[in-house]
């Protein structure tokens, strides 16, 4: 630039001492052009974490429920998880009904926790919501707890007839996954 | 880098200087381990921990290395290829044993190291940024034990990945989202045990990393000695080697003959039965604990079980977890008091062995059942360990009485003698300077 200048150019352009230069804004552009490419390219590095396809095309399972007789459940492996799915006798039903809502530690009533027109079908992770241990109950001849419903042997967290937390140290009712009914006895879970 | 009496390196013979005027690591090994670096000549057996600890360092990544060529890191050969280096690969069972039993010696190592450092002053100025980066090397080790333990894929790993994991999900609106992308999935699975695989062989080459800016933040100002007094001239000193160098090595024996007893005679004391049942999503172990040198921190996180201030008692659990390691970086501006070493703090001192005796406890409770009375005794030794920092030593540390200081390091070892008539009264030198 100096060469193709004439001789007798004008001197140097003297900048005020607090003025913005080109060279600054150049840094800038520059700085921001680098850090918008560097984030741009950390999305895919952080995203891979995530779960891949295959983990998610296990994430939603049927289940066929026309087996399950009043009184029983069956354990199912969902999401590297256990799913309770249980089938309530018309006197569990009532004991969960019973029950003054308010009183509870985590208050729901046995319809929040059923879908409408099928609360026979109690459907909950069989996770403690303590820590996380597999509460007793599902199967033939365990330990149900005082309740009647699910009983962690952990650290002693007792669970009603609608698998929610009565006593022990607890602080919520087994969650109930997402799921919907394909016919009456028959669902989708996730 | 080091005191202006350092002794200077002399390359001998036509090969070192060669390579002195080359690549002078001869003369950076010279001022950094040898008789080029000059030490307090008062250093006792609590400083050999810092060289223990590089060495348990070395014999994880040796091991490891090792250890990796036989591993499969899927979930359903993992538990079956740790057996079979345990009972097929030749000597296989002692380069595990030699692994596991190694974590728990470095961290035993690494807590004396940072509880000497307690004692003796030595993360108040000018060793603040030495004592912070030793912490992040703490921080480093425990992620790496942790990970390296759910390799195994037994019952312990797997259900010790689901709560440490979990943790993070007790963060409000984002913390679900987080556990799912640690883990690759909704529960521990094949995404995690090869991302923790991938990360458990690559931390220890970072806490490498991190060590030697340890070493070099150390170098700076040289080692604190037990009288927290600074060097004041070459009276003071030694060159590290020989002198260190031997008693190094003298502490290195001892060690190595407690870890081979260890190794050889008793490699499971310090682990967990269940970890040999092969990890089971859909069954729990009834007791579910960490390896021992988390016991104290996972009291601390059980220690909150109702919820307050609008914050739920396991978010509660797992800040008062991290905040336990993380206050320790801002002790050097907690205990404002101009005298190093709690040998001449005896307030500060009957405290320190408080807090020792409280951490043991809590690290007791933190192993036992979720029943009292250890969950109030967890509640109360908690509350305890944030006052110690928090209250009792900024209060201690602007109102003790402590006695007085020696002029130096040279006079407080002769005064030692001293007393205990091992020197001849005339044989002692004037106080130097």
């Amino acid at each position: 630039m100096a060469v193709s200048q004439p001789a007798n150019a004008s001197p140097p352009e003297v900048l005020p001492p607090e003025g913005e230069r080109r060279r600054d804004f150049i840094y800038v552009a520059t700085g921001a052009f680098a850090a918008a490419g560097a984030a741009a390219v950390v999305v895919p590095l952080v995203n891979q974490m995530n779960p891949s396809a295959d983990v998610l095309a296990m994430a939603s399972i049927d289940l066929d429920l026309s087996s399950i007789q009043p009184g029983q459940a069956v354990k199912a492996s969902w999401r590297g998880k256990p799913i309770f799915a249980r089938h309530l006798t018309p006197a569990e039903i009532d004991a969960a009904k019973k029950v003054d809502v308010a009183t509870l530690r985590d208050p729901q009533a046995l319809s929040d926790r059923t879908k409408a027109g099928s609360e026979q079908w109690l459907i909950t992770l069989g996770v403690c919501t303590h820590l996380g241990c597999v509460p007793l109950g599902a199967s033939e001849g365990e330990n149900r707890g005082d309740f009647g419903g699910y009983f962690c042997p952990c650290h002693g967290s007792h669970y009603d007839t609608a698998a929610r937390v009565r006593k022990g140290p607890a602080p919520k009712n087994l969650e109930v996954p997402a799921y919907k009914f394909n016919t009456p006895t028959a669902v989708t879970i996730g | 880098m080091s005191f202006p009496w350092a002794k200077q390196y002399q390359p001998q013979g036509e090969f070192s200087k060669f390579i002195d005027s080359r690549l002078p690591l001869p003369r950076f090994i010279y001022g950094a381990l040898g008789a080029g670096y000059p030490t307090p000549k008062n250093l006792n057996y609590f400083y050999n921990f810092g060289v223990l600890a590089g060495v348990a360092l070395v014999v994880q990544i040796i091991t490891g290395v090792i250890l990796g060529m036989h591993y499969a890191a899927n979930v359903s050969v993992a538990f079956d290829s740790v057996e079979h280096i345990m009972r097929d690969v030749n000597g296989g069972w002692m380069l595990r044993y030699m692994h596991a039993v190694g974590a728990s010696f470095f961290f035993a190592v690494v807590y004396i190291h940072i509880f000497r450092g307690l004692y003796y002053g030595s993360y108040k100025p000018p060793r603040e940024v030495l004592w912070m980066l030793g912490l992040v090397i703490f921080l480093l080790m425990m992620a790496t034990a942790f990970m390296g333990y759910v390799l195994v894929w037994g019952q312990m790993s797997f259900w010790g990945a689901a709560v440490i994991t979990g943790l993070f999900s007790a963060i409000p609106v984002v913390g679900p989202a987080i556990q799912t992308w640690l883990l690759g999935g909704f529960s521990p699975d094949n995404a995690t045990l090869n991302r923790f695989f991938s990360l458990h062989y690559l931390l220890p080459f970072v806490t490498f990393g991190v060590i030697i800016l340890h070493i070099w933040a150390l170098h700076i100002p040289g080692s604190n000695n037990p009288t927290g007094v600074d060097v004041k001239g070459p009276q003071d000193t030694i060159p590290f080697h020989p002198y260190y160098t031997a008693k190094d090595f003298f502490g290195l024996g001892v060690y190595f003959t407690l870890f081979a007893a260890v190794v050889f005679f008793a490699p499971n004391a310090l682990g967990e039965v269940d970890n040999y049942i092969p990890a089971n999503p859909l069954s729990t172990p009834a007791h579910i604990v960490p390896e021992w040198y988390f016991w104290p921190f996972y009291a601390i996180l059980r220690a909150f079980t109702t919820d307050f201030l609008f914050i739920p008692a396991k978010l509660w659990g797992v800040i008062a977890m991290f905040a336990s390691i993380l206050l320790l970086f801002f002790l050097p501006w907690l205990d404002t008091s101009p005298v190093r070493s709690n040998a001449y703090r005896p307030l500060s001192r009957a405290l320190f062995w408080v807090f020792v005796a409280v951490v043991i406890v809590l690290g007791v409770a933190g192993g036992k059942p979720a029943e009292e009375p250890w969950v109030m005794l967890s509640q109360v030794l908690t509350a305890y360990y944030f006052a110690h920092f928090l209250i009792i030593l900024p209060l201690v540390s602007r109102f003790e009485k402590t006695l007085p200081l020696p002029n130096s390091i040279s006079e407080a070892v002769l005064a030692k003698y001293r007393k205990t008539g091992s020197m001849a009264p005339g044989a002692l030198a004037q106080p130097a300077e």
